[in-house]
């Protein structure tokens, strides 16, 4: 299967800071692939990359083996969703769809008006007016619509209360079983994306630490716990991401290339959660470590 | 036709959820032969899932010989599931009662019975395995 992203120390940088560095990823097709960070991470200008709307400084960018943004037929193949699933407050429901048809040269009116009269949204009412888990809704009818290879969504639940979450990610997968969409869609927050992404890529400062398919993931990360330890003598083939110790106990959660063999570790199976939450503080510990160093680093 | 639930809070995978339920009701007789699964797509709408998730489950569920898939209709029960006589379970249970009398009378409380029940079947299992 083709790669619907594929970077290649991708950079982009804000003046003098660099928001994205040494971004290095192949997305396989087919997937729905979450991006989770903290906030500020990069997620927001990595997806700006990814549609066009932000050029690369340094390294290249490929969207479903084409250019972002060049072009029509690379427009009309890409879906985006901006934060805040941003509508046309002065606009109704029936101008969106209107606008919708016009712009987008694969439009599937049928689907358009199937899924806003599923949502029971009122033809005649300004977008302005809607309730915001509506306005997520119509925003998303907009995206699914224009039958895109790929959606991009940027923090599309992050506003949302946790009902309209629920149908607003009831209705993404429908799509994507519906018209075999590949979908990338960035959060902060991971319990948004364990039940519908199958690929992952958490960003950290910037950087990507870790990225692959959330079953290889789960299988070659484990949480092992024993006597305590010395860091140094552990054996090859442990990738450790983080490690705490008490006087008597180490615990590491860690990435294995085989089986753990030492029958010393009590070995059990991590989350999704706190896979994540071990290279989010592996990185805030590097970049504490980093600042001691060169204080400058902080400015 | 069934219906499936999640519990996200278990620790366990959703896919393996999803094929514990089917073998479930195909033991409770919920599900019988030429029965259909839900399809992908209603699945995935009312448990807001990925689609792979169900599709893993079912694949799983056709490699172990339970379900088939007829393309462009849907995937319907093919096989059934017994976990041996029900008559054997009187004799096994009474047998299980007097062990763990037997084991309260030394002294084990309630928690130290499930970690050495427990950790006798893991390693009875992998010498099944070996």
């Amino acid at each position: 299967m083709s790669a619907v992203i594929e970077t290649s120390e991708l950079g982009k940088r804000y003046r003098r800071k660099w928001a994205l560095t040494d971004c290095t990823l192949s997305v396989p097709a087919g997937h729905v692939v979450g991006l989770v960070g903290p906030n500020g991470a990069g997620k927001t200008t990595l997806l700006n990359l990814a549609v066009g709307l932000l050029r690369p400084d340094a390294g290249t960018i490929k969207v479903l083996d084409g250019t972002p943004a060049a072009g029509q037929a690379q427009l009309a193949r890409v879906g985006f969703l901006a934060q805040d699933a941003p509508v046309y407050a002065g606009l109704s429901v029936a101008d969106h769809l209107k606008l919708g048809a016009r712009l987008n040269p694969a439009w599937d009116v049928k689907l358009a008006y199937r899924r806003v009269d599923r949502l029971d949204l009122d033809h005649g009412q300004k977008a302005g007016a809607l309730s915001g888990g509506q306005r997520a809704q119509l925003a998303l009818t907009l995206a699914v619509a224009k039958r895109p290879d790929l959606l991009v969504l940027d923090e599309p639940v992050a506003s949302l209360d946790p009902l309209a979450r629920r149908e607003f990610l009831q209705d993404l997968m429908e799509a994507v079983a519906e018209q075999e969409l590949s979908v990338v869609l960035s959060s902060h927050l991971v319990a948004d994306l364990e039940r519908v992404c199958d690929y992952l890529i958490v960003l950290v400062g910037s950087r990507v630490r870790v990225a692959g398919p959330v079953d290889e993931l789960l299988a070659t990360h484990h949480l092992l716990s024993g006597p305590r330890r010395d860091p140094d003598t552990l054996p090859d083939g442990l990738d450790v991401i983080s490690a705490s110790h008490t006087d008597v106990q180490t615990t590491l959660l860690a990435r294995t290339s085989g089986p753990v063999l030492d029958p010393a570790w009590t070995i059990s199976e991590v989350g999704l959660e706190d896979l994540v939450l071990a290279y989010m503080s592996q990185a805030a510990g590097r970049r504490r470590r980093d600042n001691h160093h060169h204080l400058e680093v902080q400015k | 036709m069934i219906e499936f639930h999640l519990d996200a809070r278990s620790g366990v995978a959703p896919y393996r959820q999803l094929i514990h339920q089917v073998r479930q009701a195909l033991r409770l007789g919920m599900l019988r032969e030429g029965d259909q699964l839900p399809k992908v797509k209603d699945v995935v709408a009312g448990l807001a899932i990925n689609p792979n998730t169900v599709l893993k489950a079912y694949r799983e569920l056709e490699y172990e010989g339970l379900v088939a898939a007829r393309p462009g209709v849907g995937t319907f029960v093919t096989g059934t599931l017994n976990g041996g006589p029900l008559t054997a379970h009187g004799p096994l249970r009474r047998d299980l009662q007097r062990w763990l009398a037997k084991a309260r009378r030394a002294g084990l409380d309630d928690e130290s019975i499930e970690a050495l029940f427990a950790s006798t079947f893991r390693s009875a299992s992998e010498e099944d395995i070996a």
